[in-house]
C-alpha cells in the first residue's frame, strides 16, 4: 500500500533539496559587499520616513474578515453550480436557504455601521 | 435527500429563528436589549417545547446525517431550558456590569443551537459544525467584558487551547475515514461490527484523537487546564452556562459517538486498550479536580476545578458503556442523569456567585462568603443546597448521579475506579461543605452589600427544585432513559 | 383506603406553613390553631382508617399504601410507603390524639413565649416524624422517623437555649440536648447494624417481607438472629431510655414540660416497643435476646423506680417514673406478652400525659417552680389539676378499675407465668416503689401545709386551654383500661379482652414460636392480683402517712437510713459509675492518648496529615497551572502522545 506513495516522498524530497539547495549556494557562492545603499530599506526605492510598526485600524480587520466571509459563499456555490442538474431541487433549495442566511448576516453587518468607513 | 420537516423542527425553529429573522431584527432594532432577550426566551422556549413535543418522533433526518427524537430530543429540551435559564440570570449579571448588550444573547442561542447539533448528530460532519458552533460562541462570550484583561485573557486561551484541541479532533475524524471509508456513525459502526476495517491502526489513533478532542470539551485531564483559567475569567453568566451545559453537550455527543465507534461496547479487542486510556483519564481527573480545589481561595475557580472533577465521574459512565447492568440501566443512563443534576446543581451555584459578586468584581473569595447566612438567608440556603448536592448528599439529585455512576462502574468490574471516585468524593466534601461552615458558622468580616437577584432568582427557583426535586423522584427522569 | 398516607402529611404541611411563615402569621392563635388542626386532621382521619379496618376480616386487616418509590435499582429498591395494620394504626392514633391534646394545650402553656411559633413548628415536625416511624412500611423509613424524631427532640429539649438547667455534668438546656442527641446516636448505630445485616440477609428492608420469610431465611442461625435483635434493641435502650442508655432522660426535662408530655413520656420514648412489637417474629426467634430485654427491662423498672423515691424536681419525679414504666414494658415484650407491653405503651401514654400535664399546671401556677419542697396545699388553688393528677396518680398506682391497674396486672401475671416468681416479685417492688413515689408526689404538692412564699408566689388555676385536655386524659386515664381487660376478670364477666383480639395478628406468628403456659390458673392469677393490688395500696398508704404533712418524717427516716438515702439520691451514683467507668476513663483516654497521641500525632499524622498531603498535591499541581496559553499546550501535547502510546504500543506487537 505504501509504494503509492513514493512520488509523493520523491517529490517532497526534490522540493527541499531544491529549496535548500538555492540558499545554501546563494550563501556560498554570492559575493558579499555591503555598501549603505545596499542595506537600506528599498534599495533603489524611496526612503523610508517613519516606524513601519504602525497600528491599524480596527476597520482594516473587519473589512477584510467580512471579505473572506462573503467570499467562502463562492466557494460553496462553485461545486453546487457544476453539480447542479444532479443536485435537482433539493440543491436548488439548499442554496436558497443558504442564501438566505447570508443575506441577512448581510443586512446586519450593514445596518450595524462595520462597513462604514468613518 | 430526505428531510423529516416535522421532526426536524426543534433544529430548524432555532436555524431560523436565530439565522434569519434574529440577526435581522437586531439589525433594525437598536439598543433594544429588552426585545432581543425576550425574542430569545421565548425562541428557546419554543425550540424546547418542540423537542418535547416530538421526543416520540423517531428517525433520521438531512440524509441520515442527524438522529431524530428520544435521547437526542432529551438533550434539546435540556439545552434549552439551560439556555432559557442562563438568559434570565445573564440579564441582571450584565446590567450590573453595565455591559449589556444584545448580541450576548444572539451569541447564547447560537451556542445553543450547537450544542442541539452535537446531540442530534450522526455523522461525525455534522458533530464538529456542531462543537464548532458552540465553542466560537463560548469563545466570544467568554471574552465579553472586552475591558477586562481577565475576561480578554480566558477567551484568548480558550480559543488557542479550543483551536489546538480542535485540530486533533479533525484528524481523528479524518483517521477514522481513512480506516473506516465513512463519517457516518452507522456506517462506521457496521465497519466495526463485520471486522471489514481497511486499516485498523488507523482508526484506534483516530478514535484516540476524537476522544482526546472531546475530552477536550469537557476538561477532562490532562487536557483540562484551560478550564480554571477561562472559568474563573469569563464572566460569571458565561461560565455558569458554558460549564454546564456545555459540559453536557460535550457528553451527549461523547455518548453517540461511543456507541458508533465501539458497537460491541468494551468487549471487542480494539476496544481494550481504549478502555484503559478512558479509566485512567476518569480516575486522573476525578482525584486531580478535588484535590487542587481544596487549595483555591476563588469561589470561581473553586467550582471550576470541582468541574473538572464532575467531568471525570461523568467519564465512568462511558466506562460503564451502552450495556445494560442487573438495573436495567447502562453507564450512558448515569451519564445523563448526572449531567441533568449537574446542570441544575452547577449552574446554581454559579448564580449565586454571580448575584453576590460585586460590580468591581470582588465579593469572588470563599473568605467573603463568612457569615453570608446573616445576610443574605435565602442565597446561602440556596447555595448550601447546591453544595450538598455537588458533595453528592443525599436527598438532592447529586446523590444519584453518583451512586448510579459508581453502581454501573462496580457492575462493569471497575471497583478500584469506583473506589478512586469515592476517595475523590470525600475530597470533595472538604471544600463543598467548607463553604457552608464559612456560610453558616464564621462571622462576617464587614457589612456586606446589596445582592439581588432579578430574574436570577427564577434560574435560582428553576435549579434548587430541580436539584431537589430529581433527588426526591429520580424515577422520572430515569423512566424516560427507559423509553429511548 | 389511600387517603390514609394524609396522616402523616397533615402535620407536614403544618410544619412548613408555621416554620415558613411561622412570624408573618402573626397571632399566636392562628399558629396554635394551624398546629392543632394539622394534628387533629390526622386524628381524624387515623379514626377514618381505624372504622375502616374494623370492617375488615380480623386476618386481613392490613393494607400498605405506596407514596412513591424512591429509588428502584434492580435490587435495591427503597419505597416512601406507609403500612396500616392493627399496631400501626393503635400507634397512630395514641400519637395524634395525645398530640392533638398536647397542642391545644400548648396553645396556653406557650402563651407569650418570643419563640411561640418555633415551638409549634417542631412541634408539628416531631408529629410527622413520629408518624412515619410508626407507619412505615420499611425499616428505612422507619429510621428516617426515628432519626427525625431524635432530631424534633433534640431541638425541643434546648428549645429554651438560653436557659441554665442543673442536670448530672449539665449547666445549659442545650447540654442536655446535645446529650440526649448523643445518648441516642449511640442506639442508633445499632440500629442502623441491625439494618444492613436485615438487608444482607434477606434482600429487602419491607416489615412484611422480613416478618414472612423471618423462618425460612433466618432459621436455624441463631446467632445472627440474635445478634441482629441485640443491636436492634440497643437502639431500643436509647431512644426508651432503658440500661444503659437511660441517661438522657431525666435530664430531657430540660424542655418545656408539654414537651415532655409528648415526646418523653407518650411516644418517642415508646418507639423502641413498637420496633420490637414490629419485629416480633425476629426476637422470638431469639430466647437470648428475649431474656436480655427481660433482664434490662425489669432492672430498669426498679432501678428508675427506687431513684425516683427521693426526687425533689416534680418532672424529674416523673422522668424516672417514665423510665421505670417503660422498663415494665420491655419486661412485658421480653416474656412474651407483646399485647400486655402494647397495653401498657396505651395507658402509660394517657396518665403519663396527664400527669406530666398535670405538673405542667402546677408549674405554669407557680411562677416557674419545680421543687416540690416548696409547694403544699395546691389542692385549694387548683381544684381541676389537682382532681385530675389524683386519677393520675390512682392509675399509675395500679390502683383497680383505673386503667394501670390493668395493664400493669397483666404484666405482672405474665412475668410470673412465663418467666418466674422472682421476676414477678421485683416488678412487684417496682410497683411498689411506683405508687410511694407517685402518692409522696402528690401528697407533697397538692396536699398538707403550703410552704411556699406567699408574697412572691401566686398559685393559680391554668386557663381552659389546658385544663380541658387534662380532663379528657383524666378520663382515658380511668376507663382506658377497659379496652385490655385480663382474661381472668373478663371471662365471667363476658367482657371481652378487646386490644387483645385487635393484635392478636400482629402477633400471632412471634407467640406460635414462644413456649406455651397453658392450664388453669385462675385462683393464682386472682391471688397475685389480691397482692400487688395491696402492695400499691400500701405504697400510697405509707406515702401518705410520710409526706402528708411536708418532709420532715420523711427527713428523720433518710436520716436514719442515710446510707441507703444517699445512694437512691445519688441515682446509685449511675451518673457517678458512669463518670468513673465511661466519662472519666474517655475524657482521660481522650486526653492522654486520643488528643495527644491519636489526635496530636496520629489523626494530624493521617487526617490533617493527608488534608496536608491533599493540599500540598493541590498546592504542587496547582504550579503546572502556570496561567501560560503555551505550557497548557505542551502538557495536552505530552498528554496527547502518552495516550496514542498507550493504545498504539500493544497494537504494534
Amino acid at each position: 500500500m505504501l509504494h503509492t506513495y513514493v512520488p509523493f516522498m520523491v517529490m517532497i524530497l526534490i522540493g527541499i533539496i531544491f529549496g535548500a539547495s538555492n540558499i545554501l549556494l546563494a550563501e556560498f557562492l554570492g559575493p558579499k559587499k555591503s555598501t549603505r545603499a545596499k542595506l537600506s530599506t528599498y534599495e533603489s526605492g524611496m526612503e523610508p520616513v517613519k516606524s513601519a510598526r504602525e497600528r491599524f485600524s480596527v476597520k482594516f480587520y473587519l473589512v477584510a474578515m467580512m471579505f473572506i466571509l462573503f467570499d467562502i459563499e463562492i466557494i460553496f456555490m462553485y461545486p453546487w453550480a457544476v453539480q447542479f442538474k444532479e443536485l435537482g431541487m433539493y440543491g436548488f433549495t439548499a442554496m436558497i436557504l443558504f442564501m438566505i442566511l447570508l443575506f441577512s448576516g448581510y443586512i446586519y453587518v450593514i445596518k450595524k455601521g462595520a462597513l462604514r468607513w468613518d | 435527500m430526505q428531510i423529516d420537516y416535522i421532526g426536524s423542527l426543534p433544529l430548524i425553529v432555532i436555524w431560523l429563528a436565530l439565522g434569519a429573522i434574529g440577526i435581522v431584527i437586531q439589525a433594525f432594532v437598536r439598543d433594544n436589549t429588552r426585545l432581543v432577550f425576550g425574542y430569545y426566551v421565548a425562541t428557546l422556549g419554543l425550540t424546547g417545547l418542540a423537542a418535547i413535543v416530538l421526543s416520540g418522533h423517531k428517525g433520521a433526518s438531512f440524509g441520515g446525517m442527524i438522529t431524530l427524537g428520544g435521547y437526542a430530543n432529551y438533550f434539546d429540551a435540556l439545552f434549552c431550558g439551560a439556555g432559557i435559564m442562563a438568559l434570565l440570570a445573564a440579564r441582571p449579571y450584565l446590567q450590573k456590569e453595565e455591559s449589556e448588550v444584545d448580541e450576548f444573547y444572539t451569541m447564547l442561542v447560537s451556542s445553543v443551537a450547537g450544542m442541539m447539533l452535537m446531540a442530534h448528530a450522526s455523522n461525525l460532519v455534522v458533530l464538529f459544525v456542531g462543537i464548532e458552533l458552540m465553542s466560537i460562541s463560548f469563545y466570544v462570550m467568554a471574552g465579553f467584558f472586552r475591558t477586562s484583561t481577565k475576561s480578554v485573557e480566558a477567551a484568548l486561551k480558550y480559543f488557542l487551547l479550543g483551536c489546538f484541541a480542535t485540530g486533533f479532533l479533525v484528524y481523528g475524524m479524518s483517521l477514522i475515514y481513512g480506516g473506516t471509508g465513512s463519517l457516518a456513525y452507522g456506517d462506521i459502526a457496521r465497519t466495526v461490527v463485520t471486522q471489514q476495517l481497511t486499516y485498523p491502526t488507523l482508526f484506534v489513533v483516530g478514535t484516540t484523537l476524537l476522544v482526546i478532542g472531546l475530552s477536550f470539551k469537557i476538561a477532562a485531564f490532562p487536557f483540562h487546564q484551560w478550564a480554571p483559567d477561562v472559568y474563573e475569567g469569563a464572566p460569571t453568566a458565561v461560565t455558569a452556562f458554558m460549564s454546564t451545559a456545555g459540559k453536557a453537550a460535550a457528553f451527549s455527543a461523547f455518548v453517540a459517538v461511543f456507541v458508533a465507534l465501539l458497537p460491541a461496547g468494551w468487549t471487542s479487542e480494539i476496544a481494550q486498550n481504549q478502555q484503559i486510556v478512558i479509566a485512567v483519564i476518569a480516575a486522573a481527573t476525578m482525584l486531580l479536580g478535588n484535590i487542587t480545589a481544596v487549595v483555591q481561595s476563588n469561589v470561581k475557580r473553586m467550582l471550576a476545578y470541582s468541574s473538572v472533577a464532575h467531568a471525570g465521574y461523568m467519564l465512568m459512565g462511558i466506562l460503564a458503556g451502552p450495556s445494560l447492568g442487573t438495573d436495567g440501566m447502562n453507564g450512558h443512563h448515569a451519564i445523563v442523569f448526572y449531567a441533568t443534576s449537574y446542570l441544575f446543581m452547577q449552574m446554581g451555584a454559579f448564580v449565586v456567585v454571580g448575584i453576590l459578586e460585586r460590580r468591581d468584581g470582588g465579593f469572588l473569595n470563599i473568605d467573603d462568603y463568612a457569615g453570608l447566612h446573616h445576610r443574605h438567608p435565602v442565597l446561602a440556603a440556596l447555595m448550601a443546597v447546591f453544595m450538598f448536592s455537588l458533595a453528592g448528599i443525599p436527598p438532592f439529585a447529586g446523590f444519584f448521579g453518583k451512586y448510579m455512576l459508581f453502581a454501573a462502574a462496580i457492575e462493569r468490574g471497575f471497583t478500584w475506579l469506583a473506589i478512586v471516585g469515592v476517595v475523590s468524593s470525600v475530597i470533595s466534601a472538604w471544600f463543598y461543605l467548607g463553604l457552608i461552615v464559612k456560610m453558616y458558622f464564621q462571622d462576617a468580616k464587614d457589612s456586606g452589600h446589596e445582592a439581588p437577584a432579578g430574574l436570577a432568582g427564577f434560574t435560582l427557583a428553576v435549579s434548587v427544585v430541580g436539584v431537589v426535586f430529581f433527588g426526591l423522584f429520580p424515577q422520572l427522569l430515569i423512566n424516560i432513559f427507559r423509553s429511548w | 383506603m389511600n387517603y390514609a398516607a394524609l396522616i402523616p402529611l397533615f402535620p407536614l404541611v403544618g410544619f412548613a406553613i408555621i416554620g415558613l411563615f411561622g412570624r408573618r402569621l402573626g397571632s399566636e392563635k392562628v399558629i396554635g390553631s394551624i398546629a392543632s388542626l394539622a394534628v387533629l386532621a390526622s386524628f381524624v382521619t387515623a379514626v377514618a382508617v381505624f372504622m375502616g379496618l374494623t370492617s375488615m376480616p380480623a386476618d386481613a386487616r392490613s393494607f400498605t399504601v405506596p407514596v412513591y418509590t424512591w429509588i428502584a435499582t434492580g435490587s435495591f429498591s427503597v419505597d416512601i410507603a406507609y403500612q396500616f395494620d392493627q399496631l400501626s394504626i393503635l400507634f397512630t392514633l395514641i400519637i395524634t390524639g395525645i398530640g392533638f391534646l398536647i397542642h391545644v394545650y400548648s396553645t396556653g402553656y406557650m402563651h407569650g413565649d418570643r419563640s411561640f411559633p418555633r415551638f409549634f413548628a417542631y412541634l408539628n415536625l416531631f408529629v410527622f416524624m413520629m408518624l412515619n416511624l410508626v407507619l412505615a412500611s420499611n425499616f428505612l423509613l422507619t429510621f428516617l422517623g426515628w432519626e427525625g424524631v431524635g432530631l424534633a427532640s433534640y431541638l425541643l429539649i434546648g428549645f429554651w437555649y438560653d436557659r441554665k438547667f442543673e442536670g448530672s455534668g449539665i449547666v445549659w438546656t442545650g447540654d442536655a440536648a446535645k446529650k440526649a442527641f448523643i445518648v441516642n446516636r449511640i442506639g442508633d448505630f445499632g440500629v442502623l447494624l441491625a439494618m444492613f445485616m436485615l438487608f444482607n440477609a434477606f434482600g429487602t428492608l419491607e416489615y412484611a417481607t422480613i416478618n414472612a420469610q423471618a423462618g425460612v431465611v433466618l432459621g436455624g442461625q441463631e446467632t445472627l438472629v440474635t445478634m441482629i435483635t441485640l443491636l436492634l434493641f440497643l437502639g431500643c435502650t436509647g431512644k426508651s431510655a432503658q440500661i444503659p442508655l437511660g441517661v438522657w432522660l431525666p435530664d430531657a426535662m430540660a424542655g418545656p414540660t408539654p414537651v415532655s408530655a409528648l415526646i418523653h413520656a407518650a411516644t418517642m420514648v415508646t418507639s423502641g416497643i413498637f420496633l420490637i412489637a414490629r419485629t416480633n417474629v425476629l426476637f422470638a426467634m431469639s430466647p437470648t435476646t428475649m431474656a436480655v430485654v427481660t433482664g434490662i427491662g425489669i432492672t430498669t423498672a426498679l432501678i428508675a423506680g427506687t431513684v425516683g423515691l427521693v426526687q425533689n424536681d416534680i418532672k424529674k419525679v416523673l422522668a424516672y417514673s417514665t423510665v421505670s414504666q417503660l422498663g415494665f414494658m420491655f419486661t412485658a415484650l421480653g416474656v412474651g406478652a407483646f399485647t400486655a407491653g402494647v397495653f401498657h405503651v396505651m395507658t402509660h401514654a394517657f396518665f403519663k400525659a396527664l400527669l406530666f400535664l398535670g405538673s405542667g399546671s402546677v408549674i405554669h401556677g407557680m411562677h416557674e417552680e419545680q421543687d416540690i419542697q416548696k409547694m403544699g396545699g395546691l389542692k385549694k388553688y387548683m381544684p381541676i389539676t389537682y382532681k385530675t393528677f389524683l386519677v393520675g396518680t390512682l392509675a399509675i398506682s395500679g390502683i383497680p378499675l383505673f386503667s394501670g391497674f390493668f395493664s400493669k396486672d397483666e404484666i405482672l401475671w405474665f412475668a410470673w407465668l412465663n418467666g418466674s416468681p422472682i421476676l414477678w416479685a421485683v416488678g412487684a417492688l417496682a410497683a411498689f416503689c411506683t405508687a410511694f413515689y407517685m402518692w409522696r408526689l402528690t401528697a407533697l404538692t397538692f396536699l398538707g401545709k403550703e410552704r411556699f412564699d406567699h408574697h412572691h408566689v401566686h398559685p393559680h388555676e391554668s386557663p381552659k386551654s389546658m385544663t380541658i385536655p387534662l380532663i379528657i386524659l383524666a378520663v382515658l386515664s380511668a376507663v382506658g383500661g377497659l379496652l385490655g381487660i385480663p382474661h381472668v376478670l373478663g371471662h365471667p364477666l363476658h367482657l371481652p379482652n378487646l386490644l387483645e383480639e385487635w393484635l392478636a395478628p400482629i402477633f400471632a406468628n412471634g407467640v406460635a414460636l414462644l413456649p406455651k403456659h397453658t392450664g388453669d390458673h385462675t385462683a393464682l392469677e386472682f391471688t397475685l392480683m389480691a397482692v400487688s393490688v395491696g402492695i400499691g395500696a400500701f405504697g400510697i398508704w405509707l406515702a401518705h402517712s410520710l409526706y402528708k404533712d411536708g418532709t420532715e418524717k420523711a427527713r428523720a427516716l433518710g436520716a436514719r437510713f442515710s446510707a441507703v438515702y444517699k445512694l437512691l439520691w445519688r441515682k446509685y451514683g449511675v451518673d457517678e459509675v458512669y463518670d468513673v467507668l465511661i466519662v472519666s476513663p474517655i475524657v482521660v483516654f481522650s486526653r492522654s492518648f486520643l488528643w495527644k497521641m491519636v489526635d496530636v500525632v496520629l489523626i494530624d499524622g493521617i487526617v490533617n496529615g493527608s488534608a496536608r498531603f491533599v493540599a500540598s498535591t493541590g498546592n504542587v499541581i496547582r504550579r503546572i497551572q502556570t496561567g501560560v496559553a503555551q505550557h497548557y499546550a505542551l502538557i495536552m501535547m505530552v498528554g496527547i502522545i502518552a495516550l496514542i502510546a498507550i493504545v498504539t504500543v500493544p497494537m504494534l506487537k
